[in-house]
Protein backbone atom coordinates (compact mmCIF):
# COMPACT_ATOMS: atom_id res chain seq x y z
CA UNK A 1 0.00 0.00 0.00
CA UNK A 2 1.46 3.33 -1.40
CA UNK A 3 1.93 6.18 1.62
CA UNK A 4 -0.93 8.17 -0.24
CA UNK A 5 -3.38 5.95 -0.31
CA UNK A 6 -2.51 5.03 3.50
CA UNK A 7 -3.27 8.67 4.23
CA UNK A 8 -6.51 8.83 2.96
CA UNK A 9 -7.66 5.47 4.19
CA UNK A 10 -7.13 7.81 7.66
CA UNK A 11 -8.63 10.66 6.27
CA UNK A 12 -6.07 12.64 5.68
CA UNK A 13 -5.86 15.93 3.08
CA UNK A 14 -3.98 16.95 0.79
CA UNK A 15 -2.03 19.99 2.06
CA UNK A 16 -2.01 23.23 -0.13
CA UNK A 17 -4.80 21.84 -2.07
CA UNK A 18 -6.87 24.19 -4.11
CA UNK A 19 -10.42 23.87 -2.32
CA UNK A 20 -13.18 24.47 -4.68
CA UNK A 21 -14.15 28.12 -5.97
CA UNK A 22 -17.25 28.02 -3.74
CA UNK A 23 -15.51 27.10 -0.37
CA UNK A 24 -12.95 29.21 -1.30
CA UNK A 25 -15.19 32.11 -1.69
CA UNK A 26 -17.10 31.29 1.34
CA UNK A 27 -13.32 31.33 3.27
CA UNK A 28 -12.29 34.29 1.90
CA UNK A 29 -15.90 36.02 3.01
CA UNK A 30 -15.33 34.39 6.67
CA UNK A 31 -12.48 36.43 7.00
CA UNK A 32 -13.73 39.79 5.03
CA UNK A 33 -12.43 41.38 8.43
CA UNK A 34 -9.11 40.82 7.15
CA UNK A 35 -9.36 42.40 4.42
CA UNK A 36 -11.28 45.61 5.59
CA UNK A 37 -8.79 45.83 8.69
CA UNK A 38 -5.87 45.81 6.15
CA UNK A 39 -7.10 48.12 4.01
CA UNK A 40 -7.69 50.66 6.92
CA UNK A 41 -4.55 49.99 8.48
CA UNK A 42 -2.68 50.57 5.13
CA UNK A 43 -4.29 53.85 4.62
CA UNK A 44 -3.17 55.06 8.11
CA UNK A 45 -0.02 54.05 8.03
CA UNK A 46 0.58 55.27 4.21
CA UNK A 47 0.44 58.65 5.25
CA UNK A 48 1.42 58.92 9.16
CA UNK A 49 4.94 59.85 7.47
CA UNK A 50 3.55 62.82 5.96
CA UNK A 51 2.68 66.36 8.29
CA UNK A 52 -0.57 66.68 6.06
CA UNK A 53 -1.21 63.27 7.00
CA UNK A 54 -4.98 62.00 6.15
CA UNK A 55 -5.71 65.71 4.30
CA UNK A 56 -3.88 64.17 1.61
CA UNK A 57 -7.04 62.13 0.68
CA UNK A 58 -8.42 65.28 -0.29
CA UNK A 59 -5.53 67.73 -0.90
CA UNK A 60 -4.50 65.41 -4.15
CA UNK A 61 -6.89 64.62 -5.93
CA UNK A 62 -8.01 68.22 -5.71
CA UNK A 63 -4.76 68.89 -7.18
CA UNK A 64 -4.73 66.86 -9.86
CA UNK A 65 -8.37 67.94 -10.86
CA UNK A 66 -6.98 71.45 -10.80
CA UNK A 67 -4.00 71.22 -13.09
CA UNK A 68 -5.94 69.16 -15.41
CA UNK A 69 -8.86 71.53 -15.31
CA UNK A 70 -6.10 74.41 -16.11
CA UNK A 71 -4.44 72.45 -18.96
CA UNK A 72 -7.24 70.92 -20.29
CA UNK A 73 -9.80 73.86 -20.36
CA UNK A 74 -6.77 75.59 -21.45
CA UNK A 75 -6.00 73.71 -24.74
CA UNK A 76 -9.08 72.67 -25.21
CA UNK A 77 -10.51 76.11 -25.55
CA UNK A 78 -14.00 76.35 -27.10
CA UNK A 79 -13.89 72.90 -28.18
CA UNK A 80 -14.44 71.52 -24.21
CA UNK A 81 -17.50 69.59 -23.27
CA UNK A 82 -20.41 71.20 -21.52
CA UNK A 83 -20.56 71.98 -17.94
CA UNK A 84 -16.27 71.21 -18.38
CA UNK A 85 -15.67 71.39 -14.53
CA UNK A 86 -18.00 68.66 -13.20
CA UNK A 87 -17.35 66.78 -16.35
CA UNK A 88 -13.89 66.34 -15.61
CA UNK A 89 -14.04 66.53 -11.70
CA UNK A 90 -16.24 63.25 -12.60
CA UNK A 91 -13.45 61.51 -15.11
CA UNK A 92 -10.67 62.44 -13.18
CA UNK A 93 -11.15 60.86 -9.89
CA UNK A 94 -13.21 57.70 -11.16
CA UNK A 95 -10.25 57.46 -13.52
CA UNK A 96 -7.93 57.21 -10.68
CA UNK A 97 -10.12 54.79 -8.34
CA UNK A 98 -9.54 52.49 -11.69
CA UNK A 99 -6.28 52.75 -12.35
CA UNK A 100 -4.94 52.65 -8.75
CA UNK A 101 -6.69 49.27 -8.31
CA UNK A 102 -5.08 47.77 -11.14
CA UNK A 103 -1.95 49.32 -10.01
CA UNK A 104 -2.25 48.03 -6.20
CA UNK A 105 -3.67 45.05 -7.28
CA UNK A 106 -0.67 44.44 -8.99
CA UNK A 107 1.74 45.06 -6.26
CA UNK A 108 -0.92 43.31 -3.65
CA UNK A 109 0.61 39.87 -3.60
CA UNK A 110 4.19 40.65 -4.25
CA UNK A 111 3.80 43.34 -2.59
CA UNK A 112 3.06 41.40 0.37
CA UNK A 113 5.33 38.77 0.38
CA UNK A 114 6.21 38.56 3.89
CA UNK A 115 2.49 38.23 4.95
CA UNK A 116 2.00 35.58 2.25
CA UNK A 117 4.78 33.66 3.11
CA UNK A 118 3.91 33.60 7.18
CA UNK A 119 -0.04 32.96 7.14
CA UNK A 120 -2.20 30.88 5.28
CA UNK A 121 -5.26 32.70 4.31
CA UNK A 122 -7.43 33.15 0.92
CA UNK A 123 -5.17 35.21 -1.02
CA UNK A 124 -7.26 36.96 -3.02
CA UNK A 125 -8.03 39.20 0.27
CA UNK A 126 -4.88 40.77 -0.65
CA UNK A 127 -6.37 42.03 -4.10
CA UNK A 128 -9.78 42.59 -2.82
CA UNK A 129 -8.43 44.88 0.24
CA UNK A 130 -6.34 46.85 -2.24
CA UNK A 131 -9.31 47.71 -4.07
CA UNK A 132 -11.12 48.47 -0.49
CA UNK A 133 -8.76 50.73 -0.16
CA UNK A 134 -8.85 52.93 -3.19
CA UNK A 135 -12.54 52.76 -2.23
CA UNK A 136 -11.70 54.13 0.98
CA UNK A 137 -9.35 56.85 -1.15
CA UNK A 138 -12.48 57.46 -3.42
CA UNK A 139 -14.54 58.69 -0.59
CA UNK A 140 -13.66 62.46 0.13
CA UNK A 141 -13.18 62.31 -3.63
CA UNK A 142 -16.76 61.84 -3.80
CA UNK A 143 -17.24 64.38 -1.36
CA UNK A 144 -15.32 66.76 -3.47
CA UNK A 145 -17.00 66.17 -6.66
CA UNK A 146 -20.22 67.24 -4.99
CA UNK A 147 -19.21 70.33 -3.59
CA UNK A 148 -18.02 71.35 -7.18
CA UNK A 149 -21.26 70.33 -8.73
CA UNK A 150 -22.68 72.66 -5.97
CA UNK A 151 -20.71 75.20 -6.92
CA UNK A 152 -21.09 75.28 -10.13
CA UNK A 153 -25.17 75.28 -9.98
CA UNK A 154 -25.48 71.85 -10.93
CA UNK A 155 -29.30 71.24 -9.93
CA UNK A 156 -29.62 68.33 -7.07
CA UNK A 157 -31.69 65.49 -8.42
CA UNK A 158 -32.54 62.29 -7.25
CA UNK A 159 -30.65 60.85 -9.93
CA UNK A 160 -27.60 61.47 -7.79
CA UNK A 161 -29.12 58.49 -5.89
CA UNK A 162 -28.17 56.40 -9.02
CA UNK A 163 -24.26 57.09 -7.87
CA UNK A 164 -24.29 54.14 -4.97
CA UNK A 165 -25.11 51.08 -7.54
CA UNK A 166 -22.75 53.01 -9.80
CA UNK A 167 -20.13 52.77 -6.95
CA UNK A 168 -21.05 49.70 -6.02
CA UNK A 169 -20.99 48.17 -9.58
CA UNK A 170 -17.18 50.09 -9.99
CA UNK A 171 -16.27 48.17 -7.13
CA UNK A 172 -16.96 45.09 -8.47
CA UNK A 173 -15.06 46.33 -11.64
CA UNK A 174 -12.08 47.18 -10.23
CA UNK A 175 -11.72 43.97 -8.25
CA UNK A 176 -12.09 42.08 -10.98
CA UNK A 177 -9.31 44.27 -12.33
CA UNK A 178 -7.10 43.76 -9.31
CA UNK A 179 -7.35 40.24 -9.26
CA UNK A 180 -6.28 39.85 -12.91
CA UNK A 181 -3.18 41.85 -12.48
CA UNK A 182 -2.65 40.47 -9.20
CA UNK A 183 -2.01 37.38 -10.81
CA UNK A 184 -0.37 38.47 -13.72
CA UNK A 185 2.07 40.13 -12.17
CA UNK A 186 3.19 37.19 -9.75
CA UNK A 187 4.00 35.60 -13.05
CA UNK A 188 5.57 38.50 -15.16
CA UNK A 189 7.05 40.64 -12.76
CA UNK A 190 8.27 42.70 -15.39
CA UNK A 191 4.58 43.53 -16.22
CA UNK A 192 4.58 46.04 -13.44
CA UNK A 193 7.00 48.39 -15.03
CA UNK A 194 4.47 48.33 -17.92
CA UNK A 195 1.02 49.06 -15.72
CA UNK A 196 1.84 53.19 -15.69
CA UNK A 197 2.00 53.12 -19.17
CA UNK A 198 -1.56 51.02 -19.68
CA UNK A 199 -3.30 53.20 -17.57
CA UNK A 200 -1.83 56.55 -19.54
CA UNK A 201 -3.18 55.56 -22.39
CA UNK A 202 -6.69 54.25 -20.85
CA UNK A 203 -6.33 57.73 -20.30
CA UNK A 204 -6.15 59.26 -22.76
CA UNK A 205 -9.03 57.36 -24.81
CA UNK A 206 -11.31 57.21 -21.94
CA UNK A 207 -12.42 60.56 -22.60
CA UNK A 208 -11.89 61.75 -19.34
CA UNK A 209 -11.22 65.35 -20.15
CA UNK A 210 -12.58 65.29 -23.89
CA UNK A 211 -16.41 64.32 -25.39
CA UNK A 212 -15.84 61.33 -27.00
CA UNK A 213 -18.72 61.46 -28.89
CA UNK A 214 -17.70 65.31 -30.64
CA UNK A 215 -13.96 64.33 -31.17
CA UNK A 216 -14.91 60.95 -32.99
CA UNK A 217 -18.06 62.70 -34.40
CA UNK A 218 -16.57 61.61 -37.84
CA UNK A 219 -15.32 57.97 -36.98
CA UNK A 220 -18.62 56.10 -36.26
CA UNK A 221 -16.73 52.89 -36.39
CA UNK A 222 -14.39 54.03 -33.81
CA UNK A 223 -16.95 55.56 -31.74
CA UNK A 224 -18.81 52.71 -31.67
CA UNK A 225 -16.19 50.42 -29.97
CA UNK A 226 -15.32 53.29 -28.01
CA UNK A 227 -18.83 52.51 -26.45
CA UNK A 228 -17.74 49.33 -25.21
CA UNK A 229 -14.28 50.83 -23.74
CA UNK A 230 -15.43 49.81 -19.64
CA UNK A 231 -13.72 52.83 -17.92
CA UNK A 232 -15.63 55.29 -20.38
CA UNK A 233 -19.17 53.76 -19.99
CA UNK A 234 -18.77 53.83 -15.82
CA UNK A 235 -17.64 57.58 -16.08
CA UNK A 236 -20.30 58.38 -18.50
CA UNK A 237 -23.19 56.39 -16.46
CA UNK A 238 -21.77 58.43 -13.44
CA UNK A 239 -22.09 61.80 -14.93
CA UNK A 240 -25.13 61.23 -16.46
CA UNK A 241 -26.33 60.64 -12.82
CA UNK A 242 -24.78 63.53 -11.80
CA UNK A 243 -23.64 66.38 -14.56
CA UNK A 244 -26.55 68.56 -16.12
CA UNK A 245 -26.52 67.54 -19.90
CA UNK A 246 -25.87 63.86 -19.76
CA UNK A 247 -27.65 60.60 -19.30
CA UNK A 248 -28.02 57.61 -18.21
CA UNK A 249 -28.88 55.76 -21.21
CA UNK A 250 -30.01 51.66 -20.96
CA UNK A 251 -26.92 51.00 -22.96
CA UNK A 252 -24.73 52.62 -20.58
CA UNK A 253 -26.35 50.55 -17.60
CA UNK A 254 -26.36 47.31 -19.45
CA UNK A 255 -22.49 47.85 -20.32
CA UNK A 256 -21.24 48.60 -16.96
CA UNK A 257 -23.43 45.52 -15.23
CA UNK A 258 -22.40 43.43 -17.75
CA UNK A 259 -18.42 44.41 -17.51
CA UNK A 260 -18.50 44.45 -13.84
CA UNK A 261 -19.74 41.21 -13.36
CA UNK A 262 -18.33 39.66 -16.16
CA UNK A 263 -14.80 40.95 -15.19
CA UNK A 264 -15.49 40.00 -11.35
CA UNK A 265 -16.45 36.34 -12.18
CA UNK A 266 -13.50 36.16 -14.56
CA UNK A 267 -10.71 37.61 -12.11
CA UNK A 268 -12.58 35.79 -9.77
CA UNK A 269 -11.43 32.17 -11.40
CA UNK A 270 -8.51 33.50 -12.94
CA UNK A 271 -7.21 34.13 -10.05
CA UNK A 272 -8.04 30.83 -8.14
CA UNK A 273 -6.92 28.47 -10.32
CA UNK A 274 -3.46 29.20 -9.46
CA UNK A 275 -4.32 29.79 -5.52
CA UNK A 276 -1.28 27.41 -4.42
CA UNK A 277 1.29 29.07 -6.61
CA UNK A 278 1.56 32.46 -4.93
CA UNK A 279 3.89 32.79 -2.66
CA UNK A 280 6.20 30.46 -4.18
CA UNK A 281 10.02 31.76 -4.95
CA UNK A 282 10.69 31.68 -9.07
CA UNK B 1 12.40 -1.20 13.97
CA UNK B 2 10.59 -2.14 16.72
CA UNK B 3 9.24 1.65 17.23
CA UNK B 4 8.14 1.51 14.20
CA UNK B 5 5.34 -1.39 14.68
CA UNK B 6 4.16 0.27 17.34
CA UNK B 7 3.56 3.50 15.85
CA UNK B 8 1.87 1.96 12.99
CA UNK B 9 -1.85 1.53 15.34
CA UNK B 10 -1.55 5.20 16.44
CA UNK B 11 -3.36 7.81 14.12
CA UNK B 12 -1.27 9.20 11.22
CA UNK B 13 -1.90 12.94 11.24
CA UNK B 14 1.07 14.07 8.87
CA UNK B 15 1.61 11.84 5.79
CA UNK B 16 5.10 13.12 3.60
CA UNK B 17 5.02 11.20 0.56
CA UNK B 18 8.50 11.60 -1.75
CA UNK B 19 8.57 15.14 -1.55
CA UNK B 20 10.45 16.88 -4.05
CA UNK B 21 10.93 20.43 -4.52
CA UNK B 22 12.58 22.31 -7.44
CA UNK B 23 13.28 25.82 -7.89
CA UNK B 24 13.88 27.75 -10.76
CA UNK B 25 15.43 30.69 -10.40
CA UNK B 26 17.29 33.08 -12.65
CA UNK B 27 21.00 33.17 -12.29
CA UNK B 28 24.07 34.82 -13.56
CA UNK B 29 26.00 32.48 -16.51
CA UNK B 30 28.89 31.79 -14.16
CA UNK B 31 29.20 29.79 -10.84
CA UNK B 32 30.81 33.03 -8.14
CA UNK B 33 33.38 33.79 -10.81
CA UNK B 34 35.14 37.11 -10.41
CA UNK B 35 34.70 37.37 -14.16
CA UNK B 36 31.05 37.55 -13.86
CA UNK B 37 30.97 40.95 -11.24
CA UNK B 38 32.42 43.17 -14.34
CA UNK B 39 30.59 42.53 -17.21
CA UNK B 40 27.97 44.99 -17.53
CA UNK B 41 24.20 45.46 -16.98
CA UNK B 42 22.95 44.13 -20.35
CA UNK B 43 25.66 41.86 -21.12
CA UNK B 44 24.99 39.61 -17.83
CA UNK B 45 23.47 36.18 -19.58
CA UNK B 46 19.98 35.48 -17.28
CA UNK B 47 20.16 31.41 -17.50
CA UNK B 48 17.52 29.40 -15.58
CA UNK B 49 19.53 27.43 -12.74
CA UNK B 50 17.05 25.09 -10.96
CA UNK B 51 17.79 23.87 -7.18
CA UNK B 52 16.64 20.75 -6.22
CA UNK B 53 16.21 21.29 -2.45
CA UNK B 54 14.25 18.47 -1.44
CA UNK B 55 14.94 14.75 -3.17
CA UNK B 56 12.31 12.33 -2.54
CA UNK B 57 11.34 12.60 1.54
CA UNK B 58 8.73 10.35 2.89
CA UNK B 59 8.02 10.06 6.44
CA UNK B 60 4.82 9.18 8.55
CA UNK B 61 3.81 11.38 11.78
CA UNK B 62 1.74 10.21 14.56
CA UNK B 63 -1.08 11.58 17.21
CA UNK B 64 1.23 13.33 20.17
CA UNK B 65 4.89 12.94 17.66
CA UNK B 66 6.45 15.91 18.25
CA UNK B 67 8.88 16.40 15.79
CA UNK B 68 12.76 18.06 15.99
CA UNK B 69 14.61 18.28 12.43
CA UNK B 70 18.01 18.91 12.53
CA UNK B 71 20.38 19.49 9.48
CA UNK B 72 23.13 22.14 7.88
CA UNK B 73 22.08 25.35 6.34
CA UNK B 74 20.84 24.91 2.79
CA UNK B 75 20.06 21.38 3.94
CA UNK B 76 16.44 21.70 2.46
CA UNK B 77 14.75 21.89 5.95
CA UNK B 78 12.66 24.88 5.37
CA UNK B 79 11.91 24.55 2.43
CA UNK B 80 10.27 20.61 3.48
CA UNK B 81 8.61 22.83 5.92
CA UNK B 82 7.14 25.20 4.11
CA UNK B 83 5.91 22.06 1.76
CA UNK B 84 4.44 20.72 4.91
CA UNK B 85 2.53 24.00 5.44
CA UNK B 86 1.38 23.93 2.26
CA UNK B 87 2.94 27.68 1.65
CA UNK B 88 5.23 26.26 -0.81
CA UNK B 89 3.75 24.16 -3.62
CA UNK B 90 5.71 20.67 -4.18
CA UNK B 91 7.15 19.52 -7.39
CA UNK B 92 6.97 15.73 -7.06
CA UNK B 93 4.80 13.83 -4.18
CA UNK B 94 2.70 15.28 -2.19
CA UNK B 95 1.98 15.99 1.78
CA UNK B 96 -1.21 14.89 3.13
CA UNK B 97 -2.40 15.87 7.10
CA UNK B 98 -5.04 15.86 9.02
CA UNK B 99 -5.44 19.87 9.81
CA UNK B 100 -3.79 22.64 8.43
CA UNK B 101 -0.33 23.15 9.88
CA UNK B 102 0.80 26.35 10.88
CA UNK B 103 3.91 27.48 10.20
CA UNK B 104 5.94 29.94 12.11
CA UNK B 105 9.35 31.12 10.69
CA UNK B 106 12.12 33.30 10.89
CA UNK B 107 12.26 35.95 8.12
CA UNK B 108 10.40 39.08 7.21
CA UNK B 109 8.37 40.78 9.43
CA UNK B 110 4.87 40.80 8.69
CA UNK B 111 3.67 44.51 7.72
CA UNK B 112 6.80 46.83 8.49
CA UNK B 113 5.15 49.91 8.53
CA UNK B 114 2.07 48.97 10.85
CA UNK B 115 2.34 49.09 14.61
CA UNK B 116 3.05 46.00 17.28
CA UNK B 117 -0.62 46.36 17.94
CA UNK B 118 -1.86 46.26 14.55
CA UNK B 119 0.30 43.71 13.24
CA UNK B 120 -0.90 41.61 16.38
CA UNK B 121 -4.83 42.01 14.93
CA UNK B 122 -4.32 41.73 11.60
CA UNK B 123 -2.64 38.54 12.25
CA UNK B 124 -5.00 37.31 14.25
CA UNK B 125 -7.56 37.86 11.87
CA UNK B 126 -5.68 36.20 8.83
CA UNK B 127 -5.66 33.13 11.38
CA UNK B 128 -9.12 33.45 11.55
CA UNK B 129 -10.23 35.01 15.21
CA UNK B 130 -12.91 37.36 14.70
CA UNK B 131 -12.71 41.10 15.69
CA UNK B 132 -13.92 40.58 19.37
CA UNK B 133 -11.78 37.44 19.92
CA UNK B 134 -8.59 39.47 18.99
CA UNK B 135 -9.47 41.89 20.60
CA UNK B 136 -10.30 40.22 24.27
CA UNK B 137 -6.63 38.11 23.64
CA UNK B 138 -5.01 41.56 22.41
CA UNK B 139 -3.73 42.00 26.19
CA UNK B 140 -2.69 38.51 26.65
CA UNK B 141 -0.48 38.30 23.20
CA UNK B 142 1.22 41.75 24.76
CA UNK B 143 2.23 40.54 27.57
CA UNK B 144 3.51 37.07 26.37
CA UNK B 145 5.30 39.23 24.05
CA UNK B 146 7.02 41.50 26.72
CA UNK B 147 6.98 44.13 24.40
CA UNK B 148 4.57 46.51 25.77
CA UNK B 149 7.29 49.23 26.00
CA UNK B 150 7.40 49.57 22.36
CA UNK B 151 4.01 48.24 20.97
CA UNK B 152 3.21 51.65 19.74
CA UNK B 153 6.12 51.65 17.60
CA UNK B 154 6.06 50.62 13.74
CA UNK B 155 7.32 46.90 13.12
CA UNK B 156 10.40 47.93 10.93
CA UNK B 157 11.48 49.32 13.76
CA UNK B 158 11.91 46.64 16.23
CA UNK B 159 15.12 44.08 15.84
CA UNK B 160 14.64 41.00 14.78
CA UNK B 161 14.59 39.15 18.26
CA UNK B 162 11.91 41.66 18.93
CA UNK B 163 9.98 40.56 15.48
CA UNK B 164 10.41 37.41 16.46
CA UNK B 165 8.88 37.69 19.86
CA UNK B 166 5.57 39.71 18.19
CA UNK B 167 5.23 37.13 15.76
CA UNK B 168 5.56 34.08 18.05
CA UNK B 169 2.88 35.63 20.34
CA UNK B 170 0.85 35.94 17.60
CA UNK B 171 0.87 32.28 16.14
CA UNK B 172 0.99 30.83 19.68
CA UNK B 173 -2.22 32.74 20.71
CA UNK B 174 -4.05 30.31 19.62
CA UNK B 175 -3.98 26.12 19.45
CA UNK B 176 -2.71 24.93 16.50
CA UNK B 177 -3.21 20.97 16.00
CA UNK B 178 0.00 21.25 13.81
CA UNK B 179 2.37 23.40 14.66
CA UNK B 180 5.74 24.33 12.74
CA UNK B 181 8.40 26.38 14.66
CA UNK B 182 11.11 27.04 12.00
CA UNK B 183 14.26 28.78 14.23
CA UNK B 184 12.03 31.17 15.02
CA UNK B 185 13.33 31.16 18.92
CA UNK B 186 16.75 31.31 17.64
CA UNK B 187 17.55 35.06 17.80
CA UNK B 188 15.29 35.25 20.87
CA UNK B 189 17.09 35.60 24.40
CA UNK B 190 16.82 32.53 26.96
CA UNK B 191 14.00 34.08 29.10
CA UNK B 192 11.74 34.24 25.85
CA UNK B 193 13.25 31.21 24.52
CA UNK B 194 12.50 29.44 27.85
CA UNK B 195 8.40 31.04 28.17
CA UNK B 196 8.10 30.05 24.28
CA UNK B 197 9.27 26.12 24.60
CA UNK B 198 7.10 25.93 27.96
CA UNK B 199 3.84 27.21 25.57
CA UNK B 200 5.27 24.58 23.31
CA UNK B 201 5.24 21.94 25.23
CA UNK B 202 1.78 22.77 26.46
CA UNK B 203 0.73 22.98 23.09
CA UNK B 204 1.76 19.61 22.29
CA UNK B 205 0.43 18.08 24.95
CA UNK B 206 -3.06 19.29 23.81
CA UNK B 207 -2.81 16.48 21.51
CA UNK B 208 -1.23 19.39 19.34
CA UNK B 209 1.99 18.09 16.94
CA UNK B 210 4.50 19.75 17.03
CA UNK B 211 8.00 20.35 14.13
CA UNK B 212 10.63 22.31 15.66
CA UNK B 213 13.70 23.12 13.50
CA UNK B 214 16.29 24.39 15.29
CA UNK B 215 20.13 24.13 15.81
CA UNK B 216 20.23 24.10 19.52
CA UNK B 217 20.39 20.20 20.54
CA UNK B 218 19.28 21.24 24.00
CA UNK B 219 15.70 22.21 22.53
CA UNK B 220 15.65 19.52 20.15
CA UNK B 221 16.02 16.81 23.21
CA UNK B 222 13.90 19.27 25.92
CA UNK B 223 11.04 19.29 23.09
CA UNK B 224 11.31 16.34 20.94
CA UNK B 225 9.70 12.60 20.88
CA UNK B 226 11.44 11.83 17.72
CA UNK B 227 13.93 13.79 15.08
CA UNK B 228 14.77 13.68 11.66
CA UNK B 229 18.03 14.26 10.15
CA UNK B 230 17.96 16.15 6.40
CA UNK B 231 20.91 16.21 4.80
CA UNK B 232 21.41 17.60 1.09
CA UNK B 233 17.65 17.30 0.81
CA UNK B 234 17.86 13.54 1.72
CA UNK B 235 16.33 11.72 5.01
CA UNK B 236 19.06 10.74 6.30
CA UNK B 237 18.03 9.46 9.91
CA UNK B 238 14.81 9.41 11.67
CA UNK B 239 14.42 8.11 15.50
CA UNK B 240 14.94 8.37 18.74
CA UNK B 241 16.04 12.09 19.48
CA UNK B 242 19.38 10.83 21.58
CA UNK B 243 20.40 8.78 18.92
CA UNK B 244 19.53 10.92 16.00
CA UNK B 245 21.19 13.86 17.67
CA UNK B 246 24.60 12.03 18.51
CA UNK B 247 24.93 10.92 14.93
CA UNK B 248 24.29 14.42 13.71
CA UNK B 249 27.01 15.76 16.53
CA UNK B 250 29.70 13.50 15.07
CA UNK B 251 29.02 14.36 11.26
CA UNK B 252 29.23 17.95 12.20
CA UNK B 253 31.97 17.41 14.84
CA UNK B 254 30.70 18.82 18.18
CA UNK B 255 31.66 16.66 21.05
CA UNK B 256 29.22 18.65 23.65
CA UNK B 257 25.42 18.83 23.28
CA UNK B 258 24.23 22.88 23.16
Amino acid sequence: MGLADYAREHGLKRVGARPSLSQYIAQAWERRDFAVTFSVFSTEAANARNRLGRWWLILLPTIQAVIYGLIFGFILGDSRPDNFVPFLFTGVFLFSFFSNSLLMGAGSITGNSGLVKSLHFPRMLLPLSAVIRQFINLLPQIGLLILALLIFGQEVTFDWLALIPILLLMFCFATGLALVSARLTVHIQDLSKLIPFVTRVAFYVSGIFFSVDKVLGDYPVLLSIMKFNPIYDFIELARGALVNGYQMTPFLWWACICWSIGLLIFGLVFFWKVEERYGRED
Amino acid sequence: MAAKTKREERKPVVVVDDVHIRYKVFASGKKASGAGIRKGLFSRKLRLREVHAVKGVSFVIHEGESIGVIGTNGSGKSSLMRAIAGLTPVSGGAVFSSARPSLLGVGAVLLPNLTGVKNIILGGLAMGFSRKEINSKLDSIIDFSGLREFIDLPMRTYSSGMSARLRFSIAASRDHDILIVDEALAVGDQEFRNRSEARMREMRDKAGTLFLVSHSMKSILDTCTRVIWIEKGELLMDGEPLEVVNAYNKFVGSDTID
